[in-house]
């Protein structure tokens, strides 16, 4: 039986397969205004690349915030039941999850089946979120790509006290205006977002293994400088964006 | 075969309540034509003095609970910031503010106080938004001061208390320029003592499940017992209320359709999105059966005497929800838990309101920690609708219901 899980978030629509026990395949696509393309195109094309067509499918999930444009979808559940499965379906040992996506964070505690146990969730705000990363990226004319790799190049990181994320790019301006070196700047950056997520991890008592999910885990420097706080080692699968969309999937797979 | 539908019939008691709501507003605001006097008074004050001595109470948070709900708080309370009033104070108080200049809200505006009377056994910022009005209509303002009671009510919180309550009639009878009638006092304050008996005997009846009504209609009901305690209005009204509920009980008649999970709700309301949050909850086939704020109005009632009213009240007001320790307020959270049996606890992280808000964590630990309960935080104001994101509190709500529903399972 050949489930789908396709998760439209705020920056990119993502979409799995999976075959009992196997991953067939995902695809991650960028949103656009539409959510309900998104998800078409998204599902269409991944099916056409793994040689499937919709009637292969015995069911979908949608997740993300876009989850109920996805007209064409079976069922509907949130991205934190999702990214719990889907953790639970990469690494069955994962207690601990922390995603980080385009426009919210968040920690996720899971029991030995994979189910959630408890969750925080940013507040109104975007401080420590993707988006909070590409305002700063594009201040400091970056690739939002490349601001792992520079930000690990600092020798002194710079402290950002704003948490507001305007606040925090107008400091961060002054900092460019004060010839800061752009490593330091970036290193303080991901600095400042790790400690409003670790925040949220701290708040449901977060325990390890964690796994780190969501776009913003394809971010080395964030990564590190969320290790640095949570004093724990995360463990990013390859799939870290998918992490959703394959969870929808296994959830789908459970109630299908 | 079909299923048998559910009877949902709506309360009837509803159109009586608006009614009793309206009379009682419509005199206030004619006070000035019957020669009757207007206190302004937080809604945690005593206010069995007040009508004792026939003065008409208003009540500021009343009415911006009415603003809220009006979805008229977001106007007023930038109103107040356009005058200088901090983002981060309460929203009753920017929209009771801004209102009194404006003379705006859904229904004008209060009317003018002859006096204002502040207990700070609700919070801290009444003092100075009583003070604030105070100067802006320029009329005499009493403060009875409650000491938190963090762990318990000691002798010298007693009497400290108690002689405020003295200072109280004084300042009462200087103002009206008439004596305190002491047959009367015991009167008003028996019909106190009975109406929130009556009102917890309301609140009560949701322990049956499924539900005859929800703590959306509890937030609605409320109003009788904050604006009309220690009248025979109240005590009627209730009268009816419990008898239509134990009636609804026994015709099988619930609050939503298919209740299969209970929730409790704390802190208080997000006025400006009460019907969308008990149709999100609804939705996921949950009602809200009870919360901790509506029984803020009789959950103190085992230190009253009936009999000795004014010497109990002291007690009796000092020792109220938000005027305790966060472990007293656990305790009565657990209680709730048990008495209602719910499947979780919703909290309403309130940015207008701190003692409310603090302690939440504290408290959502220790519900975890003794009941293994799903706890929800969602962040918003109970006025201001700036402080809201519909997306974010529907995908926390829609998680929670789905790990209830996993566990339930």
């Amino acid at each position: 039986m050949i489930c789908a899980g396709i998760d439209i978030g705020s920056i990119t629509a993502k979409a799995a397969l999976i075959n009992g026990k196997d991953l067939l395949g995902t695809l991650v696509i960028p949103t656009g205004y539409h959510h309900l393309n998104a998800g078409i195109r998204v599902f269409d094309t991944l099916l056409q690349q793994n040689g499937l067509s919709r009637t292969d499918i015995s069911f979908v999930v949608s997740t993300g915030y876009g989850r109920a444009s996805v007209d064409f979808a079976d069922k509907t559940m949130t991205e934190i039941l999702c990214h719990g499965a889907g953790a639970h379906f990469l690494n069955p040992d994962i207690r601990g999850v922390i995603d980080v996506g385009g426009q919210d964070s968040k920690a996720i505690l899971l029991d030995d089946q994979g189910r959630v146990e408890n969750f925080a969730m940013n507040d109104k705000c975007a401080a420590g979120t993707g988006r909070f990363l590409e305002v700063m990226a594009r201040a400091l004319e970056v690739a939002l790509d490349q601001m792992g790799e520079v930000g690990q190049k600092a020798d002194n990181p710079s402290k950002i006290s704003s948490i507001c994320t305007v606040f925090a790019e107008s400091e961060v301006i002054s900092m460019i205006a004060r010839q800061e070196k752009r490593e330091n700047i970036i290193a303080g950056i991901h600095d400042a977002a790790a400690a409003r997520v670790a925040n949220l991890a701290a708040k449901i008592r977060i325990r390890g293994p964690v796994m780190m999910t969501g776009g913003v885990a394809k971010n080395s420097g964030m990564a590190a400088a969320l290790e640095k706080r949570l004093k724990l080692p995360l463990i990013i699968e390859s799939f870290s964006q998918e992490t959703g969309a394959i969870g929808a999937a296994v959830l789908a797979a459970g109630t299908g | 075969m079909s299923e048998k539908p559910v009877d949902t019939t709506k309360i009837r008691s509803v159109k009586k309540m608006r009614d009793l709501m309206t009379t009682y507003y419509l005199e206030a605001l004619s006070a000035g034509q019957n020669n009757k006097q207007v206190a302004w008074i937080t809604s945690g004050g005593p206010v069995e003095p007040l009508v004792a001595m026939d003065i008409i109470p208003v009540y500021p948070e009343n009415h911006g609970a009415m603003i809220g709900s009006a979805k008229m708080g977001e106007e007023l309370c930038a109103k107040a910031e356009e005058m200088g009033y901090s983002f981060d104070l309460c929203s009753y108080a920017r929209a009771d503010i801004a209102c009194s200049v404006e003379k705006g809200g859904p229904i004008g505006g209060l009317p003018r106080p002859d006096m204002l009377i502040c207990c700070n056994n609700i919070c801290g910022t009444v003092l100075k938004w009583y003070e604030i009005q105070a100067r802006f209509y320029n009329v005499p303002l009493f403060i009875l001061d409650t000491p938190i009671c963090h762990t318990g009510y000691t002798p010298d919180i007693a009497a400290y208390v108690r002689a405020q309550v003295d200072e109280y009639i004084v300042f009462l009878e200087n103002v009206t320029q008439r004596k305190l009638d002491h047959d009367k006092m015991t009167q008003v304050g028996k019909l106190s003592f009975e109406g929130q008996r009556l009102w917890q005997k309301v609140l009560n009846t949701t322990a049956h499940k499924p539900s005859p009504m929800s703590a959306f209609d509890a937030f609605f009901f409320l109003a009788l017992i904050v604006t009309l305690r220690g009248t025979p209005i109240a005590v009627d009204f209730y009268k009816e209320l419990i008898a239509e509920m134990e009636q609804r009980i026994k015709d099988g008649i619930s609050s939503i359709p298919h209740e299969k999970y209970r929730l409790l709700w704390d802190n208080l309301p997000v006025w400006h999105r009460l019907k969308w949050l008990s149709a999100r909850f609804s939705g996921h086939n949950a009602c809200l059966v009870a919360d901790t704020y509506t029984s803020a109005w009789c959950g103190a009632i085992q230190y009253i005497d009936e009999d000795n009213f004014l010497d109990s009240i002291a007690q009796a007001y000092t020792r109220i929800y938000l005027n305790i320790g966060v472990d007293q307020m656990a305790d009565q959270v657990l209680d709730m838990i048990r008495f209602y049996d719910v499947n979780g606890l919703v909290m309403h992280s309130n940015r207008s309101c701190k003692p409310y808000s603090f302690g939440q964590m504290d408290i959502m630990k220790t519900v975890r920690e003794k009941t293994g309960l799903p706890v929800l935080m969602i962040e918003a104001d109970m006025v201001d609708p700036r402080s809201f994101s519909q997306a974010q509190a529907e995908t926390r709500i829609d998680t929670f219901m789905e790990i209830i529903k996993q566990r339930e399972a």
